[in-house]
Formats: C-alpha cells, structure tokens, sequence
C-alpha cells in the first residue's frame, strides 16, 4: 500500500510548480512559457481550444521525449536533484520502517541507511543509498558517497537478515563509494569486498533496485542479489562517466561519450541480460509523480519476492551464484 | 575505478622505455625510484629489485609464477581465453576490438591473468597471477572468468589457491559485465571459504580500484611486496576529492600495513618462503586432523567390540 507524505520529500511533491530545468526540456519549456502566458493572457478563456491543444501537444512532446532518452540525457534525469531518494520509496512503500543505525566499529554513515520494515506482513531488511534533499541535508548525506562504516552497517544488517530469515531489499542510488583518505585508511575497500562475499552466500531472497545512479562498486556493494531491477530512467556503470572520461579521453568533458560509449542506461542495460527487469516510471520522470514511481516500484517488488519466496535457501543461493556465475562475454581463441 | 592506471602511466612509460633503451640484452636499468644505474646481471640476480633502494619492478605474470614454484610443476589452465568486445566500445581514438588486438601482439599474453595449478615445496596450490602490462591489468569478463575458474579448480582439487593482483581496476571497455566480474570471483571464493580452503592474496604493485574492493581484500591471509601502490580510489582522485596533497606513501603497502588492512608485507626474495610456511601450517593441520579421524574411528571400535551391550545386540 502506498502510504502517505514522507517526513521529507522532493519538492515537488510539495505541490511546487513542475519546472523543466535539463537542457533537453527546452522545448518543453518553450511550450509551457507559451501555455502560461497564454493562461495570463487569456483569464478570461478567449481560446479555450487552443490551450487544450497547447496542453495535449505538451503531453505528447514529453512522452515522446522520454521514450526517446540519449544515454547522457538519461543520466541527467537519474541525477535530477528533486529524483525521489530512498526514504520517498521506503515511507511509501513500506511499513513501520525503524532506521538502525551504526556499524559497531567506528561510526554511523548517513550516506547509506537500512533498518526493519514491514512490507505485505512481512518482517524485511532494508538497505539504501540516502542521497538527501537540498543543499544542507545532502552534504550530511555525503552526496550519497557511503564511507567503509555505511557498508560495514550494512554488512551488519545483511548478517541479521539471514540470522532471522527477513528478505533484503536494497535500493541503489550512488555516485560511488567515498574516495577519501580516511576511507582508504578504514579499508573502503575490504568494506566492499565483504558484502560481496556475505550477499553471495545470503540464505535469504535478496532484491536490489537502482532507483538513481548506480556507480561502480559503492553501488555493487549493496547489490549482489536474486534480483536486480532499474528504475526506467536509471543508470548503472563501472566507472561514472566523468571518470571513465578523463581516463579515456584524457578529458572529463567528454562524460557525455563515455556514458553512450559504456551504455549505462537502465535499457541498455536490460539489453546485457544483467538486469532481471525495468520498473516503469511516471511520464517525465520518478520526480514529476513520485506517489505514481512508489507504486510501480511497489508492484515489481511484490512480484518479485512472491516468485523467490518459492525457492528453499539452499536452492536460492545456488541459484544466485549460477546467475553470477554466468555473466561474462569471452571466447575461446583455439 | 581504473584511474590509478593515469597515476602508473607516467612511470609505466618510463620504466618500459628504459628496459627497452637497454633491451635486448639489458646492459643496464635505471631505477625510477633512487635514479640509480643497475647492471643488468645484477637487476636479473636480485629478482629486479633495486639493490639501492629496493625498489620493486613490477614483475610480468610468467616471472612472478617462475619466481614462486617448484621448477616445472605449473600447469597452465585456459590460456586460450580471449576477450570480445561486448559493446562495440570506441573511445576518442581507440577502437577497444583493435586495442584487444595490439596489446596481444605486444605482450605475447591473451589476457591480463595467468591461472593454473603447480606446487610449492612440493605442495599442491591453484594460482592467478596478474599482469599490469595487458592494458594495466584490468579486470574484465576474461580476468574475472578465468580467476572465478581457477577458485574452482581449487575447490575441485580440495587444493590452497594463490592470487597475486596487479591491476588498475574493472575494465570501462567492458562496462557493466567488468563491474558483475567483482561479484562473480567473489562468489567463488565465498563458496571456497565455506569449503575450508586457504586463500592467500598478494598484493604487487598496483593494486587498485575493483580488483581492491573483490578479490584482493578477500584473502584468508593478505601479504604485499614493499612500496607497492595499493588503494581503492588511486591518491590523484582522493586529492581531486579532498582538494588537497596528501602526504608521502599514502595508499603505499606500508600505508595499509599500518592500518590493519593486510597481514604482511614481504620482501621479493622470501615471498616463496613465506608462501611455503603458510602452505606448510596448512598441510599439517589437515594432516594431524586426518590422523585424529583415524584414530577417533579406532576408538570408537574398539570400545563397540569391547562393550557387551553391542555383543549383546
């Protein structure tokens, strides 16, 4: 069920005005400058046709816009500073969820947060990249960078999702793990590696969802699971593409060939056999009707759980592995 | 991810360059660390290590197996293993397909990996030995398949495995099938822990990126040469992050060594003895728990041959 407001949310589902604010909107923006003036002009509803028209015309240059996404245009939306974060998805998708915090070695990292929800009567673990919302909130979360500490919690709740038996659903919304000194002091590395290993061998059914940016191993570090579904408008790469862009370009300008050239879009994803399914988004964007892109979501993960709650652990986690196991382009050169 | 092969680059260049300048019968090296000159003989004697400043050379996956095991016992396993090109991948001037192509031509080598199977001290081991040199080690489907086969031949065999990283990260002309490979080789050694297997990782320089945050950190035991760059993010990225220099041999061996992240680091020279110690406590442990099975089924029977009540039934 999809409940109410969450305690914070994107402002647009304040009720502000949908802006179009990416530069390939603008003749969406063209459009809708043309139907608010007409609307000023016209208080009076002189043309009352033409404005009807003005709106169907919008509508359908939308759909047809976002149906038609570049890869880069795509990484614009999945970057989108009013994108739902995690906690829209978590308030609206599931119940009582209580936040746990801690890593019980070090610290707690805003940037990556889980705890105990309810979803259909079922006791689950939650685990997410919090990107934040506005200026202040997201340099607390850390721009949704997670530090060793956020996947040593999760390493945590991971154990305790298998020890009890609670499915794991872990929402993906990074640019990347931390590149910090502190982190490579703490071992962001070794944090990483042993999500790996521990998710591999999970006894319990496990979905991961890229719901924003998916970024190289800060995101795979909460992804290996039975399951892994992309939001429509999505990304998933090896190497952000600025950084794969100064690297092979020499140039990080060139972020925009390097993600056609790496084909991280949800599609093109979907195209490798890597991704298990596509979650539908709202026309325009999961932030143009955040209540809308819960609700898909909502429906793919029900799906989803109810067909890997058939399997026994022992045959889910072999089955995990096979579909791991299986991933790779090579041939033989003899 | 592979930014660290930009921080190598410079030095690959001129490290390579001078080798060549001295090739083909390296009459002399310079030492890119201390600058100095070092007879050719010599540098070949101490296992190209610097005898000034030991300084490590990176090592190419063949010297490294010659330099490990018992003379003649390493047996190569799917050498043949050749990447494509998933995504028709074309940066600014390289076309990845003919990229894959040149750097077979000018290694020798089919892939950044070598695995297979030999023996140390006459003990049994499965091994992955990377190579900075094919496109700077970088882990793609090949180097992710043939390590994740290799973790099974070890499981298969009931055998140690040995992986010796040297790498620069996942492989962007792969994309997502180089990052699934971390997943992939994790896996395997998960299952190879469950199994009770030793692992060692070794640690050469460098290590960085993707091959850092899987296999490498997952080592039962994790030992480095010296001075070897070893890192997650590579230290340009971190300054561009942190907007500041950061101090001498941050992200170095010693560095991790320092903050609890591997066990040992290990000069070249003892490496093989090292490994022979580890596979020895290994070797022994099962060897005394096979002894205390045997001796545990004796018992047993001799108490049921003895006691009346099993007479009795």
């Amino acid at each position: 069920m999809v409940s109410e407001q969450p305690k914070q949310s994107s402002q647009y589902a304040k009720g502000k005005a949908m802006e179009y604010d990416l530069e390939f909107e603008q003749p969406l923006r063209d459009l809708a400058k043309e139907i608010h003036i007409m609307q000023q002009e016209c208080g009076k509803l002189e043309n009352p046709t033409r404005m009807q028209e003005a709106k169907e015309e919008l509508h359908t240059l939308q759909q047809e816009i976002y149906a038609n996404l570049t890869t880069w245009q795509t990484v614009q939306v999945a970057r989108h500073k009013e994108r739902p974060r995690a906690t829209d998805y978590i308030h609206r998708i599931f119940e009582n969820f209580l936040e746990l915090h801690g890593d019980r070695s070090f610290g707690d990292d805003p940037a990556l947060i889980g705890g105990m929800a309810t979803f259909n009567n079922e006791t689950v673990i939650i685990l997410g990249h919090q990107k934040g919302y506005g200026a202040k909130d997201q340099q607390y979360r850390n721009f949704g960078m997670p530090h060793p500490e956020g996947y040593r919690k999760a390493y945590r709740l991971m154990q305790m999702a298998g020890k009890f038996h609670f499915p794991l659903i872990c929402l993906i919304d990074t640019p990347g793990a931390f590149p910090g000194l502190g982190d490579e002091e703490r071992g962001q590395a070794e944090a990483i590696a042993s999500n790996l290993a521990l998710m591999a061998r999970l006894p319990v059914p496990i979905i991961a969802v890229v719901i924003g940016e998916g970024g190289s191993g800060g995101a795979l570090g909460i992804s290996v699971a039975d399951r892994l579904l992309m939001l429509a408008h999505s990304v998933y790469t090896v190497a952000a593409p600025e950084a794969a862009a100064s690297i092979l370009w020499r140039d990080n300008a060139f972020a925009p060939q390097a993600a056609e050239a790496m084909r991280i879009s949800a599609s093109e994803v979907f195209a490798t056999g890597i991704v298990d399914d596509l979650v539908p988004e709202p026309v325009g964007g999961a932030h143009r009707n955040p209540v809308l892109a819960a609700s898909h979501l909502q429906i793919a993960l029900e799906e989803h759980l109810s067909s890997l709650k058939k399997y026994p652990p022992e045959q889910l986690v072999e089955k995990r592995y096979q579909k791991f196991r299986n991933i790779g382009c090579f041939e033989n050169s003899r | 991810m592979e930014s660290v092969i930009e921080d190598f680059k410079k030095t690959v260049i001129s490290e390579g360059a001078r080798q060549l300048r001295t090739s083909p019968k390296n009459i002399v090296v310079k030492c890119p660390e201390c600058k100095e000159i070092i007879l050719g003989r010599e540098y070949r004697k101490s296992l190209k290590v610097c005898s000034h400043c030991q300084y490590h050379f990176r090592l190419t996956a063949r010297e490294r197996i010659e330099l490990l095991v018992d003379p003649l016992s390493f047996v190569e396993i799917d050498k043949d293993l050749v990447s494509v090109d998933p995504l028709g991948f074309v940066s600014q001037n390289q076309v990845y397909a003919e990229k894959l192509a040149q750097e077979q031509k000018k290694t020798g080598m089919k892939s950044a990996v070598v695995t297979g199977h030999a023996t140390i001290e006459g003990i049994p081991l499965a091994l992955g030995i990377m190579d900075f040199q094919f496109i700077g080690g970088s882990m793609g489907s090949v180097v992710g398949e043939k390590l994740t086969r290799v973790i099974e031949l070890a499981l298969h065999k009931h055998i140690p495995l040995l992986i010796a990283s040297a790498s620069g990260g996942a492989r962007m002309q792969e994309g997502l099938y180089s990052l699934m490979q971390m997943a992939k080789t994790s896996a395997a050694l998960a299952k190879l822990s469950e199994a009770g297997l030793p692992y060692f990782s070794l640690l050469t320089n460098p290590t960085a990126g993707g091959v850092t945050a899987s296999f490498s950190m997952l080592g039962d035991v994790i030992l480095a040469e010296p001075g070897g760059l070893i890192c997650f993010a590579g230290p340009r990225v971190i300054e561009q992050f942190m907007h500041e220099r950061l101090p001498e041999g941050t992200a170095s061996a010693e560095f991790l060594l320092e903050h609890g992240m591997i066990d040992l680091i290990v000069q070249r020279h003892a490496l093989r003895g090292k490994l022979a110690q580890l596979l020895l406590f290994h070797q022994a442990q099962s060897q005394s728990m096979v002894e205390t099975t045997i001796l545990h089924t004796q018992n047993t029977q001799k108490k049921r041959s003895q006691s009346p009540s099993s007479s009795a039934a």
